[in-house]
């Protein structure tokens, strides 16, 4: 295992957050992503609980990443993912009632989120605690970051509100289609338009300054 | 090789090309829609004209900024951008507040044309996409009807037009049914011989089906547009509804069917596209037989009054597929003979 490298920077936390984003550059979690993003604050809950999961797990398996045999490592990830989801769970239907109705079968559904999957094969499993805790720390602000962009779109254009406040007047023709599953398509679409946008500028500036 | 090309033209047939051009053929279909167009005007007065020109304005401007982002020629001199413009506009409600109609304008140009790659690319009609678009955004306002025939058509506008931009139209008049609307809810039939003039309400250009089908008579006459889409259509409607009408009386007239609601425009104009119908003669008639079945379906079963424009988006859909599942037969291959 290669960990010549242990040193805890700050990248392997930024990371996460913009230029690996889980969502907008990695495209991983949809189902989430586009199911329960309809408002800010389900979108918010998801994320929350999404990154809970995400860094316990991440934690878990780093600790045992030397006592995992290779052969039934993806159903060990599986099992400690699942784990914290049925903590998730009951800490969210102790939370609110409400958000656990409205966030339904997405939050068991978790567990096959490809991101959690993800970063313990490909990050926590080959790399010390510390530096799993920052990594998950980060893709799980950045998910959450994420939804929280897309659920606010949608709410705000959906209902005309933002976390439940009225913010846009009373004559405020709602557009039902972005509360609709199909909106969900529309705003990733338009987000991931404008990260793409702006990375190529970035790269574009680059190149210049290297010319 | 070099020397070759600049004298010889190597290619594979067809050798021979017509010399139609799409900015020709899209001029034939302007003038199609010109009697359709006058007679929405003379119906609706001020609002029609308002929502035709804001629609039409809107698409050329979508596709001309699109162009000018992507360094590219723009391509609104093709026609084809006003053309979509100007059939979204002929299926909206004549009092829908503008703001709407140009969001549905950009949305038809941007989203369901451009990005799928332009005129040729795309997979459903522009026109009714954003229509699609429109209809699952506002639901309440794309069914808000205005009367026709108002006596002070010519010199005041509804005041829902002038909504300001993401507020909510205050509709004046009274809100007039259309005759699809008044079978399904209050189950009253219309009179045939109103409908075939255009004398009902309903959207913009879809109320006069004689003025429709001359536009159409005048496209197929040049071989412009493909009559079989349109005649398959209608005959899958009134077989369909003529069977459930002989179990039920209290369904629509095969008659009530063909002459109401978006039917003759959307089979005329909207599923005859050349770009989002299908190109085999076999392939045609699937299409067309499957736009009929689910506006037939969508009317009688469904929860909306109106389900043209959803059986052409559905007929788009599987365009494709039946471009591939049913090709013709390469002459001198397959079952008649031919080599083994």
């Amino acid at each position: 295992m290669n960990e010549a490298n242990n040193k805890l920077d700050t990248n392997t936390f930024i990371k996460g957050l913009w230029k690996e984003n889980p969502v907008f550059v990695q495209v991983l979690g949809m189902c989430p992503v586009l199911a329960v993003t309809n408002s800010a604050t389900n979108g918010m809950a998801m994320g929350l609980a999404t990154a809970f999961v995400l860094i316990m797990s991440s934690t878990l398996v780093s600790l045992l990443r030397n006592f995992i045999p290779k052969q039934v490592r993806i159903a060990t990830f599986i099992l400690i993912i699942a784990t914290f989801v049925t903590v998730a769970e009951y800490l969210i239907q102790a939370i609110s009632i409400d958000i656990h109705k409205a966030l339904g079968a997405f939050i068991s559904l978790i567990v096959v989120n490809c991101l959690i999957l993800g970063r313990a094969e490909a990050f926590a499993s080959k790399n010390s605690v510390g530096k799993s805790i920052l990594d998950a720390t980060g893709m799980g602000v950045g998910f959450t970051f994420a939804l929280l962009c897309l659920g606010g779109v949608r709410e705000i254009l959906g209902t005309g509100t933002f976390f439940g406040i009225q913010i846009l007047g009373a004559s405020f023709e709602p557009w039902i289609l972005m509360i609709l599953p199909g909106g969900g398509f529309f705003t990733l679409g338009a987000w991931l338009l404008l990260f793409n946008y702006m990375k190529e500028r970035k790269a574009a500036k680059m190149q210049e300054a290297t010319a | 090789m070099n020397v070759l090309n600049k004298t010889l033209e190597i290619r594979t047939s067809p050798h021979l090309k017509s010399a139609v051009s799409t900015d020709q053929i899209m001029m034939h279909v302007v003038i199609a829609l010109v009697p359709t167009t006058l007679f929405a005007i003379y119906a609706f007065g001020l609002a029609a004209l308002l929502i035709l020109s804001v629609t039409t304005f809107t698409a050329i401007l979508t596709e001309h900024i699109y162009c000018r982002l992507n360094n590219k020629e723009t391509t609104i001199t093709d026609w084809s951008a006003a053309i979509t413009g100007l059939l979204l506009g002929l299926t909206l409600p004549p009092a829908l507040p503008l703001w709407m109609a140009a969001l549905g304008s950009v949305a038809s140009i941007a989203l369901v044309k451009l990005l799928f790659g332009g005129l040729g690319y795309n997979i459903f009609n522009p026109a009714l996409g954003g229509r699609a678009i429109l209809q699952a955004a506002f639901p309440v306002a794309i069914t808000t009807w205005h009367p026709a025939f108002l006596a002070d058509r010519f010199s005041s506008i509804p005041s829902s037009s002038f909504a300001w931009p993401f507020t909510t139209g205050t509709y004046d008049a009274v809100a007039g049914a259309t005759p699809l609307g008044n079978m399904k809810f209050n189950q009253v039939s219309t009179d045939v011989t109103d409908m075939a003039m255009g004398l009902t309400s309903g959207s913009v250009g879809e109320t006069s089906a004689v003025l429709i089908l001359l536009g159409g008579a005048y496209l197929v006459a040049r071989n412009m547009m493909n009559w079989k889409i349109p005649v398959v259509i209608f005959i899958t409607v009134a077989i369909l509804s003529g069977i459930v009408n002989f179990f039920n009386p209290n369904t629509p007239t095969p008659m009530f069917m063909l002459l109401s609601g978006g039917m003759m425009l959307g089979a005329v104009f909207m599923a005859t596209d050349m770009v989002s119908s299908p190109v085999t003669d076999r392939g045609i008639i699937a299409y067309s037989v499957i736009i009929g079945i689910m506006v037939t379906v969508i009317r009688l079963w469904g929860g909306l009054p109106e389900g043209m424009m959803y059986a052409v988006l559905m007929g788009n859909a599987v365009s494709p597929l039946l471009n591939r599942s049913l090709k013709s037969r390469v002459y001198g291959t397959g079952k008649k003979g031919g080599a083994k």
